[in-house]
């Protein structure tokens, strides 16, 4: 079964949850994989602590024209719709950053002027932490593009067991490709008006995806009721919820998972876990 | 005219909160939202929208199923696992190839390689951009449509919507609220920009998250400072972050206490600054001075 943990809003306890959702499921005889696909600032390694066993380099392809080849046709700037190849003059000239990877430069061109290369745009580490395999992917500062990253991240979870997929905040295209092939989505969210004015947009996402969901509200005892009236109305599952206790505040701070260090919340991430499989039976 | 961006690396440190006590401060200031797909600087400075306009990143592909003879030439070049066989039938076919709206890149490569033309590439109104008026001056948000592209596109347009408004009304800032990350919308809300102020949490998150912010600052060689929210939850982590600013030759801007007027502020529709006169309000008005001095 394959969660993603999104929010909409940023800071709202996403990793939080994750981390301790993958702690608690990690028991003998349960695969677990936990995977960070919030490649612009990964955080889950923070708390997991893995011991990392593989670290490879993620490419992505760019067009490199062979200018005795080329006859200057301009075929390949027509085509390309993210301005990555430009005619000037007769000379094409590639900005590899703004390329997407989509072929069409290489397949239009009529005399096989143009190679694809590898640039590096990340890395992708595994590794292990008590019984949870780790999956995270971290974004080579001055890249522009998270999504290629996200898709390579995404293609090493495992087919059985558990997987926790932490998500990057907002609702655009990082979202999109770490959300997408979920079967169950927790939103994470805060009960103030920034918190459910995101929120609002998340479920809009998750709708337009048609991945089923719920909500974990964080913070539980700040701002308004307007959050939890919000999914009632919705109808929208309240999965669990966590006070604002300064010492959950505190042990996030120090990189400390809950579940190891204030235990009495360890029956909150059990029940949340209990309660998502029983779901899964049914989807 | 002077550009300030307010970015955090991780998310929920604070940016939108301070951006709008900064307005409520400066005087002359344009405020530009750019963190166009969770925009919430409208929410305290509850603008009167003047103009919308839509915005269109890019085109979208779209098979006419009329026309399709399901060769399936589109599913097999698309890159992007954009093109599925669950259209709908027509007189000839039983089944022809559909596009994903959402996993469409907008790249158009089907649509160059389809022999039967029967793929349309039409332009793709990818969200609105908004100019209105708030009681801290003129402000110019956005919002990027549910699951859509091209967010990088929208920020420089409202950069450059809020810098023409700030030639024509002759003010002298323009306040940008950010996005979390550092990817394509962070940095097209930082180039060319006169300072950028991070702000960050004493958290191992936030350290780790600042370290990669200030790479980034160094990347594109734009002057950035540190700005520490909600300092006293971990004071040890807030001394650990004012040795790395320093180490780095980094500016410090000052630090913020946790206070949950931030939050009463914020469900009152109002900046902390307008909302309380605590301690806070102090801390918040010492670091936009600081700011203030730095951009003369």
């Amino acid at each position: 079964m394959r969660i993603a943990i999104a929010s909409g809003k940023g800071g709202t306890g996403k990793t939080t949850v994750a981390t301790n959702l993958a702690r608690i499921a990690s028991s003998p005889g349960e695969q677990v994989a936990y995977v960070d696909c919030d490649v612009e600032e990964p955080n889950g390694h923070i708390f997991l602590k893995p011991e990392i066993k593989t670290t490879e380099k993620a490419t992505m392809l760019y067009p490199v024209v062979d200018e005795e080849k080329c006859i200057a046709c301009g075929k390949c700037a027509e085509i390309c719709e993210f301005k990555a190849i430009v005619m000037i003059g007769k000379t094409p000239l590639v900005f590899p950053e703004m390329c997407h990877d989509c072929g069409g430069c290489y397949l239009v061109c009529p005399v096989e002027a143009i190679k694809l290369e590898k640039r590096e745009i990340g890395v992708i580490e595994t590794g292990q932490s008590e019984g949870v395999n780790f999956i995270h992917g971290k974004l080579n500062i001055g890249q522009v593009m998270s999504p290629p990253l996200i898709r390579a991240v995404k293609r090493l979870i495992p087919e059985d067991g558990l997987t926790i997929v932490d998500c990057p905040p907002g609702t655009s295209c990082p979202v999109i490709e770490a959300v997408r092939g979920a079967d169950y989505a927790i939103l994470v969210t805060e009960p103030t008006p920034f918190g459910l004015h995101d929120l609002r947009l998340a479920v809009e996402v998750l709708e337009e995806l048609a991945i089923p969901f719920g909500v974990f509200i964080n913070r539980s005892d700040i701002g308004t009721q307007d959050t939890m009236r919000y999914c009632e109305k919705r109808s929208i599952p309240l999965l669990a919820s966590l006070p604002d206790d300064r010492r959950i505040a505190e042990a996030y701070s120090k990189g400390f998972i809950m579940a190891d260090s204030l235990p009495e919340y360890r029956k909150l991430f059990l029940d949340m876990l209990n309660n998502l499989e029983q779901k899964s039976e049914k989807i | 005219m002077k550009e300030l961006t307010v970015i955090s690396g991780k998310g929920g440190t604070g940016k939108t909160s301070l951006v709008s006590s900064f307005a409520a401060l400066a005087n002359d200031a344009v405020l530009a939202d750019c963190d166009v797909d969770a925009a919430d600087l409208h929410l305290v400075l509850q603008p009167d929208i003047k103009r919308r306009e839509n915005f269109t990143g890019g085109n979208i592909a779209r098979i006419k199923p009329g026309y399709c003879v399901a060769c399936g030439k589109c599913e097999e070049i698309c890159r992007f696992n954009a093109v599925f066989f669950d259209g709908p039938g027509n007189g000839t076919q039983s089944r022809t190839f559909r596009i994903d709206p959402v996993a469409c890149e907008g790249c158009g490569v089907c649509v160059w390689f389809c022999d039967y033309d029967a793929i349309d590439f039409k332009p793709h109104v990818n969200g609105q951009l908004f100019v209105s008026g708030t009681r801290h001056g003129p402000m110019v948000h956005a919002r990027l449509g549910i699951a859509e592209e091209n967010s990088g596109k929208l920020v420089t347009l409202v950069r450059n919507t809020a810098k023409e408004i700030a030639e024509r009304d002759n003010l002298k800032i323009i306040i940008i609220d950010g996005s979390p990350g550092i990817g394509c919308p962070v940095i097209a809300s930082i180039t060319g920009v006169d300072l950028v102020a991070v702000v960050t949490e004493p958290t191992l998150s936030g350290i780790h998250d600042l370290q990669r912010v200030m790479k980034l600052g160094e990347h594109f060689s734009i002057p950035l400072g540190v700005i520490i929210n909600k300092w006293d939850l971990n004071k040890e982590m807030t001394r650990s972050i004012e040795e790395l600013t320093s180490e780095k030759g980094v500016e410090f801007f000052g630090k913020i206490r946790y206070d949950r007027a931030v939050t009463e502020a914020m469900v009152a529709a109002k900046s902390v600054v307008e909302y309380t006169k605590s301690p806070v309000t102090d801390d918040v008005t010492e670091v936009w001075q600081n700011i203030e001095k730095r951009m003369k």
